[in-house]
């Protein structure tokens, strides 16, 4: 008990514990069938809330009003990009693959660009960039017919022993990020920034810099996310990214990355993807219609998020 | 020696011009975008300048204005609503079904959910929740019962509504005769009553507040409510004007509802609003994004961006201004 009780302090850990909660209740209704399988799908889908959950993690860290709503047609038009540049060619996946995180980049970018430029808060630039991005979208990937290469779409749906390769590259990437946010200048940085802007400034801290650099990071992890997105489910699509404004931020939050800013949590983002991708494997087993599970859906993380509380914002 | 203070009491009062000038020109922003589209219109095509060509241009104005307006209290909290767009299509399922079909239970329907944005602002309040995820969460709750509510498009607005929504008023069209009603309606309420000065007040200074003796929480409470009954409002002219309705009718709405009042002079932060701004903001964005771009023989695929390019058009303009300001 006396080794538990660090970890039952970790704000992640409670994530993780939802998680297998909802599984044991699957897998309780199921009589445990189907118990690894459930395991295997839940990663490979948790996987892409996961990257842009990570994207997410770190614009909210920089402080309260910074949030990316361009996230979802970022993810639709990078997935159309991704898909024409591959145009279902094996030997092109890897340009595709580029020309969806330049895709991405640039959202990003933009988006600061507009935050910048503008001095408006960061909801509304990336608001108004993803009304811009969305028409792009619809115009450009209209009727696009076009399917992954095969060899990319078997990259997607890959798994070794029930465990999903595009998962442990995920789970590799995490860790990168959470070193890049605990141990390097950078990701140092996001966090002063978070607690106290002017106070990252007198610091030295290159707070334009460094804003620059996480919208830009989200952008292009929304850019990636999309192409993989389009491998996976075999095909690009203008409403692809749509759950992952939801996701991307409930995930954050429910992780146990504070939405006042300034203390972030990689981890977490893994248990709170997986909680929210089986929760609907749940309802979805249990057989309930649509409009009940995104009532349940709905009201499970506005409890998480009471349950969980917010902190107040340091001044 | 007086030479010199004359001289800088000069300076001080063209200073003072100048920043009037330029508070004036930032107030009037909303309603010059709003002048240059119709403008745009009617230079383009003359006899959309017309009481029909009104009439249909802003056929779904006063639904969006309402949406806006509901939008608006919730940001007046430092708040932001990211459900609002789904509810009023959840009351839209509901006016087309229960309220046609047993009035009494579709009224005590609405009023309950009504009651739901007043609790929520409690809850907000209570555990210091960021608004936004909970609005988000409760965006799936409102999508949810919606379909449950009318599982496929369809149903059909009561005759009263649709009677209300076809008025013809004489001269005037009536969407613009609502729109006016509207913002005027809410600028007294909120600008000119003390209660409102509170309500801005725990945007603007919540702390503040706090220490003069109001209660922050039922500033939140009735600033949710009044969000939740625009949005019952929004959602009943929409399907007066629709006739029938569909789980997702309402879900562009968030959005529109947020530009809305950004384009119409609010702030983010601190309680800075104006109702009357916002319901030219929403004009202006139901004008921009369809007839505009019809008589420009853009395709409709351009319609939000429409949306987006006047936003960052309009707030390049204020910070220009506001450059002016200092």
């Amino acid at each position: 008990m006396a080794a538990l009780k660090p970890l039952l302090a970790k704000p992640w850990i409670w994530s993780f514990i939802g998680a297998l909660l909802v599984w044991l209740a699957t897998i309780a209704f199921t009589g445990g069938y189907g118990a690894g399988g459930m395991v295997t799908a839940a990663l490979s889908l948790a996987v892409f809330t996961v990257i842009v959950g990570v994207g997410q993690m770190f614009v909210i860290t920089l402080g309260p009003g910074n949030v990316d709503l361009s996230l979802p047609a970022n993810i639709g038009l990078a997935s159309a990009v991704a898909m024409k540049v591959m145009d279902g060619n094996d030997s092109m996946i890897a340009v595709g693959l580029l020309a969806a995180l330049a895709c991405g980049a640039t959202v990003g970018a933009v988006n600061y660009l507009l935050i910048w430029a503008l001095r408006i808060p960061p909801i509304i630039a990336t608001l108004s960039a993803s009304f811009i991005i969305q028409s792009i979208d619809i115009s450009y990937g209209r009727g696009l017919q076009i399917k992954p290469p095969p060899g990319f779409a078997d990259f997607a749906n890959w798994q070794i022993l029930g465990v999903p390769v595009l998962a442990i590259l995920t789970v590799l990437f995490t860790i990168g990020a959470a070193i890049a946010l605990q141990r390097m200048i950078y990701g140092r940085s996001v966090l002063a920034i978070g607690q106290n802007i002017r106070a990252a400034w007198l610091a030295g801290v290159n707070v334009g810099r460094i804003r620059f650099l996480t919208y830009t990071l989200s952008g292009a992890l929304g850019g990636i996310d999309g192409a993989l997105l389009a491998g996976y489910f075999r095909g690009a699509n203008v409403d692809i990214g749509n759950e992952y404004l939801l996701a991307s931020i409930a995930v954050v939050v429910i992780g146990g990355t504070s939405v006042a800013g300034g203390k972030a949590n990689v981890p977490g983002v893994w248990g709170a993807a997986l909680f929210l991708v089986l929760l609907l494997t749940m309802l979805n087993t249990f057989g309930v219609s649509a409009g009940v599970r995104l009532l349940l859906t709905g009201l499970i993380i506005v409890g998480v998020i009471t349950a969980a509380g917010g902190q107040k914002a340091p001044r | 020696m007086t030479a010199a203070s004359l001289d800088t009491a000069a300076r001080t009062s063209a200073e003072r011009g100048a920043l009037a000038r330029a508070r004036l020109l930032r107030g009037l922003l909303p309603a010059l975008s709003l002048a240059l589209v119709l403008l745009a219109i009617a230079w383009l095509n003359p006899r959309a300048i017309s009481y029909f060509g009104f009439s249909l241009m802003l056929n779904l104005a006063i639904p969006i204005a309402l949406a806006t307006i509901a939008q608006m209290f919730v940001i007046a909290g430092n708040e932001l609503d990211l459900s609002i767009g789904t509810f009023v299509g959840f009351v839209g399922c509901v006016t087309a079904t229960w309220l046609k079909d047993a009035p009494l239970i579709g009224a005590v329907i609405l009023l309950g959910s009504i009651g739901v944005y007043a609790l929520l602002g409690a809850l907000i309040h209570l555990r210091n929740l960021p608004s936004i995820v909970v609005t988000l969460g409760m965006s799936f709750v409102w999508q949810g019962l919606a379909i449950l509510v009318l599982p496929k498009p369809g149903g059909k607005a009561p005759d009263w509504l649709l009677g209300l929504m076809a008025f013809k008023p004489p001269f005037i069209p009536f969407p613009i005769v609502a729109a006016l009603l509207i913002g005027l309606i809410v600028h007294f309420g909120l600008m000119r009553t003390s209660y409102g000065v509170i309500l801005r007040g725990s945007g603007g200074n919540p702390a503040a507040l706090g220490r003069a003796g109001w209660s922050l929480l039922r500033t939140k409470i009735v600033l949710f409510a009044l969000a939740g009954l625009f949005g019952v409002l929004s959602g009943m002219a929409l399907i007066g004007i629709t006739t029938s309705a569909d789980a997702n009718i309402g879900n562009g709405y968030t959005l529109l509802a947020i530009a809305g009042v950004i384009l119409g002079g609010g702030e983010f932060v601190g309680g800075r609003v104006s109702p009357i701004g916002a319901v030219i903001g929403a004009l202006t964005l139901a004008l921009a994004a369809s007839p505009l771009l019809t008589f420009m023989h853009i395709p409709p695929d351009w319609q939000v961006a429409a949306n987006g390019a006047i936003l960052i058009i309009v707030l390049a303009a204020r910070v220009l201004i506001s450059r002016r300001e200092r």
